[in-house]
């Protein structure tokens, strides 16, 4: 088994007649992925990679019965983009677009909340459940089938784990890459629980950095209901602090954030911290 | 900006010699405050601003001002305004929480210098107002109520009421992340003042507005940043010595975190970004090495949708072009990394397989001749 996408996962693109879209469309078709078609605003009826283009993701969800989109339209268009995939009745969207502004994301986190509808991202590499279905930008030559789960924000740095990992046969169940945005759609916790109900998973790697606290509420949350071996590594201990924000950052984050404070309290809820992200294997 | 959005804020004018300063504090009799502009907080703090009683005082206290940096950025323009008499200072910021994925109204009653310090020891003089979160939007009844505590008198609540209201469609028309004014003083003549102010941008919102791009101060950055930023890279100076190319920021920071942790100090952060083409490197490269402490660079590559021949041509071109004079080391792996590392290999140069190699390799090559 995985979380969030397998086999029968049937997918669609937004965006999918722009460069990146159509680009990954035909390598996530090339993968196994179930991508039954897509959407690009004025240009229905066309055909991209054998796949049916339609001008709203209502009639492709009606024409497919899609489940999931991807979402590579550019950022000015993205919100909107979301919000009709949340509309049309698509429960699990991947926003692979970077560069959408905070305030957006934050109307938009509440919005999907209330539809009871999934959000990965944005500005993410997506998600791929080995050897069954990707959906996202990620290299899929890296990864191979297995019980471990792989939660992080970064992109190249887990692409950098996972390699490990397959090297020395450690495949993986599901991989996520949650995004770097300040507000993203899924965090740490959600993910944590999927793995953690998941039989087929056996480790969960947890890879965060510097700036706000998910990284410590998935550690109040795995100090009480992750039962499963958790490791994680956290990047930024030489970033410069940020300065722009004065006052009103110290006051939001009460001084938490920092490497230290999220290395702490991840230890304190049992888990393992690594110094550096080549250790993560010798402890599976 | 503030006075466009119906805010009051003193009266000033911009000074940018001593000379000139004096002669705009003159305007203003007897008293006029003499602020240093530069971007960053703190500038209270760190002597930045300043009462001057007097032509002579407000020339001196200038100059010395023009001579100070606050947390890194020189002072290059003064501001020079009324003096307010001052009768209490709130603090009324509006910004965006991360943790509770929400937009906030933060108020105290303490308002001026060190106000994190007193959310941290009084926590109870700092009251937050969620307006944007998990609830449907807030009434303008609930935020009157809420004002009320801090606000008592009606006719200061009134206006508290609309500056708060406006605070909040200026952050939602520029995509603000920060709007803060600090202190909003009220004035013994009953005015609502906010006498110093700070709005913090939101980088991707910029796209959606021209005015506020336009305001990007080039001062703000050093030569390298906009060079940086114009080739389509991310960079920061950072004090070490081995410079760092890398594709990804997360990558980016783990390097510099295993640099640090090898007993090395990392001169810069720079992430190539995604589709790095050898024109990125050659430009990450050129940077680098204007950098006089630099005593090794480290590339270290993940290819994903970066390809690792891209990234070597890149370095073959740097080799030609310029003159470099430090140890380079390389690791690449991912895609076309086979490409890549024979094209290095053929040019007489080693590539490494693991980030940990690399590292050590860079540390050994850049301290070598302090150890010995």
């Amino acid at each position: 088994m995985s979380i969030l996408i397998d086999e029968q996962t049937r997918v669609i693109v937004q965006g999918i007649t722009g460069r990146d879209g159509s680009f990954h469309t035909e390598a996530m078709l090339k993968y196994g992925t179930k991508v039954i078609g897509g959407v690009t605003p004025g240009k229905g009826g066309r055909t991209v990679c054998n796949l049916p283009v339609f001008d709203t993701v209502k009639e492709a969800v009606e024409r497919t019965g899609a489940q999931c989109s991807a979402i590579f339209v550019p950022a000015a268009f993205a919100p909107d983009a979301i919000r009709e995939a949340a509309d049309a009745g698509i429960s699990l969207i991947v926003c692979i677009t970077d560069g959408i502004p905070v305030l957006d994301m934050v109307d938009l986190y509440h919005e999907l909340k209330r539809k009871h509808v999934r959000m990965i991202g944005p500005n993410c590499p997506g998600i791929i459940s080995p050897g069954k279905c990707k959906v996202g930008i990620m290299p899929d030559f890296i990864h191979m089938q297995g019980d471990i789960g792989v939660i992080s924000r970064s992109g190249t740095l887990t692409y950098e784990v996972v390699y490990d990992l397959s090297e020395k046969n450690l495949g993986q169940s599901t991989c996520i890459g949650i995004g770097g945005d300040p507000i993203i759609g899924t965090g740490f916790v959600d993910l944590l629980e999927m793995f953690e109900n998941d039989d087929n998973t056996d480790a969960i790697i947890l890879i965060g950095e510097i700036g706000g606290e998910d990284e410590e509420k998935a550690a109040s949350f795995i100090r009480t209901s992750v039962s499963k071996k958790v490791i994680s590594f956290i990047s930024g201990r030489t970033a410069p602090p940020e300065k722009r924000m004065g006052h009103a950052g110290a006051i939001i984050s009460g001084g938490k954030g920092g490497v230290e404070a999220k290395v702490k309290a991840l230890q304190e809820a049992g888990v393992v911290v690594v110094d550096r992200p080549d250790q993560i294997c010798d402890l599976l | 900006m503030l006075q466009q959005y119906g805010i009051t804020v003193p009266q000033g004018q911009l000074a940018d010699t001593p000379e000139q300063a004096a002669a705009a504090a003159a305007v203003w009799g007897d008293k006029a405050m003499i602020k240093g502009q530069v971007l960053t907080g703190g500038r209270g703090k760190a002597g930045a601003i300043r009462a001057v009683s007097s032509e002579v005082e407000a020339e001196s206290t200038a100059n010395k001002i023009l001579a100070m940096s606050v947390n890194g950025y020189p002072v290059k323009q003064l501001l020079v305004t009324e003096c307010l008499n001052i009768r209490a200072e709130y603090y009324v910021a509006i910004t965006v929480d991360r943790t509770n994925k929400s937009v906030v109204l933060i108020v105290s009653t303490a308002g001026g210098m060190d106000v994190e310090d007193i959310a941290a020891q009084q926590p109870e003089k700092i009251r937050r107002f969620t307006l944007v979160g998990a609830d449907e939007q807030v009434s303008t009844e609930s935020l009157i109520q809420w004002l009320s505590e801090s606000f008592p008198d009606t006719s200061l609540l009134d206006r508290a009421t609309k500056i708060t209201q406006n605070m909040y469609r200026l952050l939602r028309d520029k995509d603000c992340l920060l709007v803060e004014i600090n202190p909003l003083a009220v004035t013994a003549d009953g005015r609502l003042v906010a006498a110093d102010a700070k709005i913090v941008f939101d980088d991707n919102g910029l796209a959606k507005h021209a005015d506020i791009a336009c305001l990007l101060n080039p001062e703000e950055y050093t030569a390298d940043e906009l060079e940086a930023k114009d080739a389509g890279l991310t960079f920061v100076s950072l004090s070490g010595e081995i410079g760092c190319i890398v594709n990804g920021a997360g990558l980016a920071m783990a390097m510099m975190d295993g640099i640090k942790l090898a007993g090395g100090n990392p001169a810069n952060f720079l992430d190539v970004g995604g589709s790095s083409s050898p024109q990125k490197v050659l430009a990450a490269m050129r940077i680098l090495l204007r950098n006089t402490r630099l005593k090794a660079i480290l590339i270290n590559i993940f290819g994903g949708i970066t390809r690792c021949d891209d990234i070597a041509q890149g370095v073959l071109l740097a080799r030609e072009e310029l003159d470099i004079n430090v140890p380079i080391i390389i690791r690449l792996r991912g895609t076309n990394e086979e490409e890549g590392r024979s094209l290095l290999s053929n040019a007489g140069m080693i590539v490494a397989h693991r980030t940990k190699d690399a590292i050590r390799d860079a540390v050994n090559c850049a301290y070598k001749e302090t150890q010995q």
